[in-house]
């Protein structure tokens, strides 16, 4: 059905007062039979071991109204706003303001991104959530490698991130070596499993090949948590050392940076040591996607999440690019889980569950897949909004899992959905992603 | 220098009970057209996807033979290496552009081979090597030249997939010439093209044939096309060759003439007609 | 050989229980062509439904096992599909035509949701139940003293197992809705044109396939004796590691993949090492992959050039 057709129907008769009550009086209905037994009753083992239940109809009875409450504000305001397929007019002015203030964006938010230390540099808590934001802004663009430029499905990133940080973690404790010996080696081996995992995967399409990584991501984990003599099972490892300045440790101690630089100590020197060397991290990730992009390499990416038949009937061996795509977003990962336990000190399997990689790939999607920028603002809008409602405690991840929903239903194609292309003779122009291909992997 | 470019012997091509292709045997000619026609479901786009490696063919040879006399079996290569070894190219019968990408990004794409030699496998690339950006330039003119001839220069910059449809085709035999085929393999250029488009597309065909030296076979049920411009014709039926020779002898050819009356009338009277 | 027995059958009846839930998998996948990935969550909210309405029950001075136990198949049957229609509803209907990945994370995004609101709501820890059915067979008495059993509660499991794949079967082979499902799962515009209620069709997989997953959260909770919140997850894992084995979209697929999962799974357990059942079963979902890439069962799929 085209747009026009849609505005001339006759609008139904369903803006009555009854309709929406009737609307909120079946939603309160639904709501009631959902949360009867749920919330109605509350089950809880007893002291003698057997089960006893109480129940909370008064809960019950509040939830149900909240939904028929609920139900008529979001009706109203969906009239008010009118239908969703109404396609709004926005001024040329508003629009070439919006262009301008989008390409201002990214510097003016590296800029402050630098600055961060300086302007919070007695806050350690904003300190500390700026540099998990920027961990999972290089997780994002590592796995953005996969996920966004070659349009292969990644279940199980998080494995790599486990690879990366459990490398580092036994390296350092086991061998004694420094972080910035282990720092390549734990990218080089996150690489080594990525391909590792590629090779299975090369012929399995969508969601097979969704199901196989996050089974890998699993297995990864599992043998983590198993496999005690080495990696200390449940328990972790511990003590990993922390990162030093190229050999100069930021400790009190005489040798210690602060007693070299002739300044007094302070604890947040390392702080912000961690929060630069992450950025610089990042930094490294996004210079590389870009330059990549810009290569065969990267175009090849691209052209497999277009049409990978149309790839091969031009030469290109889909084999070697999945893999390379597989590898490189690995390697990122690698890098950050090195990052990851430097920063701890302490690892442990619960920080490499599925939720982390449905996070990460939350974030890729989000930020509108193949967006650098889109994919640092959707890590700064989950990170920084999941911080927000630390307050909340247990309805936290309730609160995570519904906003995922709703954002997916309102941006689909995430934050910033055109592509940029990456060689142009006159201009370059925003690709529409209605052009751009998902990708079939 | 041998003047057949491939050779297609006693090729066969099953699926499961089904003969898509039965013992097929046909010479293209070194820098000639060669068209390929049938009724619909004669088994030509088959034969295609044999000679580009998308099917494993049941039985039989395809050799290829290049200009230094150097002879490849083509059945015994997969995929990518039919484009990338054989230098064999193609395009689709339904347009497989990257239509997320811009016509200049496409043609691009088609140059990955070469590129990724001048790239150091990525690595010259990623340091900015003088080496890899003066072979970055020659492939942004190589595209720039091939745009130029199809007339969408003024359209580099616009995505793929938002061209109108004739330009498509013309960018997808642009895209395929990008990679330096030997042999140029077109999957219904024509289809449909309006007569000036058509007309434009048989000037297109006959130029790289004579500038680039550029052997090419083609699939085709635009009469006109395959009249005007082809060398030879190949005419297939049911899996088999029912007829072969020049467009004049195979337009008279009383097999041909039953086969598309017993397919489609509209289809013979269009091969009547055609050229007289 | 009287081990391998007793670990054949205890296999099957895990396997039966991964069967049912791969069966709402499968159908989803089949008619929309997304991984629902909140149905194991769906499949514990079965678990728990079933455990308060036994608890009710019984207190309210029921004492009739078998009437309770009907009386709480339908109930946990009844709300858990209404939870399945709601999740369809709300997460997945406004992304029907979009793009593939919205509606997965979606799903995900479902699946935290469920998780979470039965921890708040019901708490934490785990909850135990006493067994309810009890009893058994003796089909075997080893020299050693090993002894095969097949319990009370294995047979009702396998049971009720084959009664729904029957009564499923015949449900999308012979009705008219059965046939709506095969005619969407084929081509929904062209389905739409001729008649076919598309929305409600895709409401009714939903609504059938979380019916099933109660039905498996049931016999979970009959035979291990415990639901807790976070079982969905590596349930759902499994079962859809099932789905996927048997070759996603068939639903004999389905039910045979849950059965060699299940069975690998308990083998695995018995002969090698607790600790990597799960590690077993992913591993061997790889390497069928690798060389079935479309499952058992699965129709392979021809490439159009």
């Amino acid at each position: 059905m085209t747009e026009s057709t849609l505005e001339k129907k006759p609008a139904p008769r369903a803006s009555g007062a009854a309709f929406i009550l009737k609307k909120a009086a079946i939603s309160a209905l639904v709501a009631l039979v959902l949360f009867s037994l749920m919330i109605g009753v509350r089950t809880e083992a007893g002291p003698q071991g057997g089960l006893i239940y109480w129940t909370r109809f008064g809960d019950l009875a509040a939830i149900v109204a909240a939904v028929f409450g609920g139900s008529i504000i979001i009706e109203l305001l969906r009239q008010w706003w009118g239908p969703a397929d109404k396609v709004r007019v926005v001024p040329p002015a508003v629009q070439n303001a919006l262009s301008l203030a989008g390409r201002l964006l990214a510097p003016a938010l590296l800029i402050f991104t630098f600055l961060v230390p300086v302007i919070f540099y007695d806050q350690r808590y904003i300190l500390d959530l700026a540099i998990l934001v920027l961990t999972y802004v290089m997780l994002g663009w590592g796995l953005n490698v996969v996920v966004g430029l070659a349009g292969l499905l990644d279940l199980g990133y998080v494995a790599f991130y486990a690879v990366g940080a459990y490398s580092y973690a036994l390296l350092a404790t086991n061998f004694g070596l420094s972080f910035w010996v282990c720092l390549p080696l734990a990218g080089i081996l996150a690489a080594f499993w990525g391909v590792l995992l590629g090779f299975p995967v090369l012929r399995l399409r969508g969601d097979y090949l969704a199901i196989v990584t996050l089974a890998f991501g699993e297995i990864i984990r599992l043998v983590i948590i198993n496999w005690q003599s080495l990696t200390g099972g449940p328990n972790g490892v511990s003590g990993i050392p922390r990162p030093t300045l190229f050999g100069i440790p930021l400790t009190p101690g005489e040798d210690g940076l602060a007693a070299r630089l002739g300044i007094e100590f302070s604890p947040t020197h390392r702080i912000v040591f961690l929060f630069y060397l992450i950025l610089a991290l990042a930094l490294l990730t996004n210079w590389v996607t870009i330059r990549l992009r810009r290569l065969p390499i990267g175009r090849a990416w691209e052209a497999l999440r277009e049409d990978e038949v149309a790839c091969r009937a031009l030469g290109i061996n889909t084999t070697t690019t999945k893999l390379t795509a597989f590898a490189t977003g690995a390697m990122f990962g690698g890098f950050a889980g090195a990052f990851f336990a430097t920063r701890q000190g302490f690892i442990s399997p619960e920080s490499f569950t599925f939720q982390e990689s449905a996070l990460v790939l939350a974030i890729v999607v989000l930020g509108g897949m193949g967006s650098q920028l889109g994919v640092a603002l959707a890590a700064l809008a989950m990170i920084g909004g999941f911080e927000l409602f630390r307050g909340l405690d247990q309805y936290r991840m309730l609160v995570f899992g519904l906003a995922m929903v709703l954002l997916m239903i309102w941006r689909p194609r995430g934050l910033i959905g055109h592509r940029a292309p990456t060689v142009y003779l006159e201009r370059s122009q925003a690709i529409s992603s209605d052009l751009v291909k998902e990708g079939h992997g | 220098m041998s003047e057949t470019i491939l050779s297609v012997d006693r090729l066969s091509m099953r699926f499961g009970g089904i003969v898509a292709v039965n013992d097929l045997s046909f010479d293209a000619g070194r820098r000639k057209i060669t068209a390929l026609i049938g009724p619909n479901g004669a088994g030509k786009t088959t034969v295609f996807n044999c000679i580009t490696g998308f099917y494993k063919p049941s039985g039989g040879s395809i050799a290829l033979t290049h200009d230094d006399g150097k002879t490849i079996q083509l059945e015994r290569l997969n995929d990518f290496r039919i484009s990338k070894q054989a230098r064999v190219a193609r395009t689709f019968q339904n347009i497989r552009l990257f239509p997320g990408m811009t016509a200049l990004e496409n043609l691009m794409v088609a140059q990955h081979n070469a590129l990724m030699r001048a790239s150091g496998l990525t690595f010259l690339g990623l340091i900015g090597a003088p080496s890899w950006r003066s072979a970055e330039a020659r492939a942004i003119d190589l595209a720039r030249t091939w745009l130029t001839r199809i007339g969408l220069l003024d359209r580099a910059d616009d995505a793929a997939g938002n061209l109108p449809y004739g330009d498509q085709r013309r960018l997808e035999i642009a895209r395929a010439m990008c990679t330096e085929p030997a042999l140029l393999c077109l999957d219904e250029p024509a289809a449909g093209l309006n007569a000036r488009e058509s007309a434009a597309l048989s000037e297109l065909l006959l130029s790289i044939r004579s500038e680039f030296g550029t052997s090419i076979l083609l699939i085709e049920h635009d009469m006109s096309v395959v009249m005007e411009i082809s060398d030879h014709v190949v005419v297939m039926d049911y899996g088999v060759k029912i007829a072969e020779g020049t467009p004049r002898s195979v337009r008279d050819d009383p097999k041909v003439i039953a086969a598309y009356l017993g397919a489609d009338e509209e289809e013979a009277i269009a091969v009547m007609e055609s050229g007289t | 050989m009287d081990y391998f027995a007793q670990q054949l059958i205890n296999g099957l009846v895990l396997g039966s229980i991964y069967g049912l839930i791969a069966i709402g998998y499968t159908m989803v996948y089949g008619i929309v062509g997304m991984i629902n990935f909140a149905h194991g969550d769906i499949f514990m909210i079965g678990g728990f439904i079933a455990l308060i309405s036994f608890l009710v029950l019984v207190s309210l001075g029921l004492t009739a096992i078998p009437l309770v136990l009907f009386v709480v198949l339908l109930v946990s049957m009844a709300i858990t599909a209404l939870y399945g229609w709601t999740v369809e509803r709300i997460a997945y209907r406004p992304l029907r035509h979009s793009f593939r990945l919205a509606p997965m994370l979606s799903a995900i995004g479902m699946s935290f949701v469920l998780t979470n609101f039965s921890q708040i709501a019901q708490g934490a820890r785990v909850k135990p139940v006493p067994p309810i059915i009890t009893g058994g067979y003796t089909l075997h008495e080893g020299p050693g003293g090993f002894v095969v059993q097949l319990s009370n509660i294995q047979i009702i499991v396998v049971l009720a197992t084959i009664v729904l794949l029957a009564l499923f079967t015949w449900l999308v082979s012979r009705t008219r809705l059965g046939r709506d499902m095969r005619a969407c799962e084929q081509d929904q515009t062209m389905a739409a044109l001729l008649g076919v209620d598309v929305d409600r069709t895709i409401s009714m997989t939903f609504v059938i396939g979380a019916a099933l997953a109660a039905v498996a959260g049931m016999m979970y909770l009959l035979y291990y004796g415990l639901v807790d919140f976070f079982m969905g997850f590596v349930a759902g894992i499994k079962a859809f590691t099932a789905a996927v084995l048997g070759g996603i979209g068939s639903l004999p697929g389905a039910m045979l993949g849950g059965l060699a999962i299940g069975l690998i799974e308990t083998f695995w357990s018995a002969y090698f090492s607790v600790e990597y059942k799960d590690v077993a079963a992913f591993s061997i979902l790889i390497v069928v992959l690798i060389f079935l890439p479309t499952g058992l069962l699965g129709r392979p799929e021809v490439e159009k050039v």
